[in-house]
């Protein structure tokens, strides 16, 4: 692979920059515990306080709120919305990544902003698109209705709201990755007389899995997580529509804050599976996902 | 990792992902007996966790043939509640905190009569409640009635009677309050409002989201709250932590039921769901609303401890001093209203 070489010839020349602003070592100490502070104080200390909290009232105490029907409910939902919109944005995002970085096309601008807008779009606004729809109320309401098909407020609305949220991810981490390699492998390949399909699943694919890895990775951290969009059009069914992270806030509202910060610690710990992942991968395959990180 | 791992690695994925899918499938097949949904506002969470044990055991004790086997709940901000159901939730009932939401709901999606509310006793409203003022222990800004509301340094904690049922209670009880105190002055009562709602620091969507910014973030000096959710927080979090003053008026809160029946001849569920709305009013559900401290219609059943809690004062109605929902609706929280008019951001 042709990225072989890039540690090798950046690495050096960080190492020379360091010590040629040997007198800026004050700074960098600065700079380091400014950062450090932040991390702490932002990040780990939340995350700890919710494993202390959740562990509050004892072992028992932390067993009973997950495993409370209302509680399993809510996992398992989450578990099947993630299990479905994360194959469905990755399929989508391959598709998507696949046709931006090798084909030139009209209208190719266009779609890399679009395939944005969940970014930049508020997550209540994502949801209430799909109430607007879909809806009682909505341009496909009354139809739904009267052939006894339910969206909005139930699985299929909960799966929308979280495949449009969630649908950047792999495509993000794809495309950078996907045009640093060039086109030459594919035409290559072509020309040697294989298959369009042939090509992408013995080259294409292969050469950016660990950016595919990462881009579902976040994609499921987020569709496990959301909030805004999911709130919106759940209806907050308890044991029907409700998905862990708004298990939490009830639970929270209810006065039980041990039982909340409970399954909000299985949410932390899928963080923590997240990053440790992340962190694994970047160790091992830092080359690759380091050149889909040039942008 | 070689080519072959990261194929079984996408196998066990694609497995996996299956697997869930079909779980998912058989566990939405598996209920098929009768479930009902109660679509209710925010501080009834502990009530009809208590009624609906009550229920489930006296309707499946008369008709072991058609058991009910869930009642799943649904809370929220009144207002946002009867939004939802107007877009399509589901609902067999709705028991929110005011009429006003159930004629939005009747008017908009057209599922249920626009006289709903003669269709079971009292108003439909087989409980009451009124709003009273949660302070902290020792009452340390000695608040004890509306007029003390506006003093500068005070800081209220209401929900918005946008979305809130109860956060529109209470500014009627305020209105009613600066109605009687200054004679009726238009001018002075929208004075007093507006510096009421001048020292309000956030409105929150719904009451329950309310009451945990003032007890659990410890914002404010004085919740305007249900008197059961008031009490409710008491339970919780000791008497050693909140007072509640009752101010010399308040206003008579009826939260009202409704069967949706749109949803339930498309469910099949009428016969249920009016057991359901009709057991409300029994004497034993009497005895567990005024155990959760709303003020039952009927007290024969209830435990007189219970009752001794409520305290005795004066209250205006929404009948007869606000000429109804129907006006005083679009009069004080319609767009344009005098909520609209008075209530001006703190910067």
């Amino acid at each position: 692979m042709s990225d072989a070489t890039l540690p090798a010839a950046t690495a050096p020349a960080r190492r020379d920059g360091s010590r040629a602003r040997g007198e800026s070592r004050f700074v960098q100490f600065v700079l380091i515990a400014v950062s450090l502070a932040f991390l702490l104080l932002f990040l780990l200390l939340p995350l700890v306080t919710v494993f202390v909290e959740a562990a509050a009232r004892g072992w028992e105490a932390y067993r009973a709120a997950i495993t409370e029907p209302d509680a399993q409910a809510a996992i398992r939902l989450t578990l099947i919305v993630a299990a479905i919109a994360v194959p469905f944005n990755t399929v989508v995002g391959i598709a998507a990544a696949w046709a931006i970085a090798k084909f030139e096309f009209r209208g190719k601008n266009l779609l890399i902003s679009l395939l944005d807008l969940p970014f930049s779009v508020s997550p209540v606004i994502s949801g209430l698109v799909f109430v607007l729809l879909f809806g009682a109320q909505g341009y496909f309401g009354p139809w739904l209705q009267a052939h006894g098909v339910s969206i909005i407020f139930a699985l299929p609305g909960l799966i929308l709201a979280t495949v449009f949220v969630t649908f950047p991810f792999v495509a993000r981490e794809l495309i950078p990755h996907m045009q640093s390699l060039g086109s030459a492998d594919e035409e290559a390949a072509l020309t040697l007389g294989a298959s369009p399909w042939r090509v992408f699943f013995t080259i294409t694919l292969p050469n950016v899995k660990w950016s595919l890895f990462y881009g579902i990775l976040l994609c499921n951290a987020r569709a496990m997580g959301e909030f805004g969009a999911v709130a919106v059009v759940s209806g907050k069914i308890r044991g029907e529509t409700n998905t862990m992270p708004l298990h939490v806030e009830i639970l929270y509202n209810e006065y039980m804050g041990p039982a909340a910060f409970a399954v909000a610690s299985l949410l932390a710990g899928l963080a923590l599976v997240t990053l440790v992942l992340k962190t694994l991968l970047e160790w091992h395959y830092g080359d690759a996902i380091a050149a889909s990180r040039r942008h | 990792m070689t080519r072959p791992a990261f194929r079984r690695l996408l196998r066990a994925g694609l497995v996996l992902g299956a697997f869930t899918i079909c779980f998912g499938v058989v566990a939405g097949a598996r209920a098929q007996s009768i479930e009902l949904l109660n679509v209710s506002y925010d501080p009834t969470r502990e009530l009809y966790r208590d009624i609906n044990a009550a229920f489930l055991a006296d309707w499946n004790a008369k008709h072991p043939d058609r058991k009910i086997t869930t009642i799943r709940q649904s809370h929220g901000g009144s207002g946002a509640q009867a939004r939802t159901v107007i877009d399509g939730l589901n609902a067999d009932v709705v028991t929110l905190a005011l009429a006003g939401d159930i004629d939005a709901v009747a008017e908009r999606s057209k599922k249920l009569p626009l006289d709903w509310q003669k269709r079971l006793p009292d108003n439909s409203s087989p409980y009451t409640s009124t709003i009273v003022f949660l302070v902290r222990k020792g009452n340390p800004k000695a608040v004890k009635d509306w007029g003390d509301l506006v003093k500068p340094g005070i800081q209220v904690i209401t929900p918005n009677p946008k979305t809130s049922g109860g956060a529109r209670w209470n500014y009627l009880a305020a209105w009613a309050y600066a109605e009687k105190a200054f004679n009726k002055d238009d001018a002075k009562v929208r004075d007093y409002i507006a510096k009421l709602l001048g020292n309000v620091p956030v409105l929150d969507t719904g009451a329950r989201g309310a009451t945990t910014t003032f007890t659990q973030r410890g914002i404010g000096d004085v919740l305007l709250a249900w008197e059961n959710e008031a009490f409710l927080a008491q339970d919780e979090f000791g008497k050693d932590k909140f007072d509640i003053v009752v101010p010399s008026l308040s206003i008579l809160a009826e939260p009202p039921v409704a069967l949706v029946d749109g949803n339930v001849d498309a469910k099949k569920t009428r016969e249920a769901a009016q057991a359901y709305l009709e057991f409300l009013y029994t004497p034993k559900a009497q005895a567990i609303i005024a155990k959760n401290h709303y003020r039952p219609r009927n007290t024969e059943a209830a435990d007189p401890k219970d009752l001794a809690l409520f305290p005795k004062l004066e209250l205006v109605t929404i009948d007869k001093d606000f000429g109804g929902w129907a006006k005083a609706q679009p009069t004080h929280f319609g767009d344009g209203g005098t909520f609209d008019q008075l209530y001006k951001p703190a910067r």
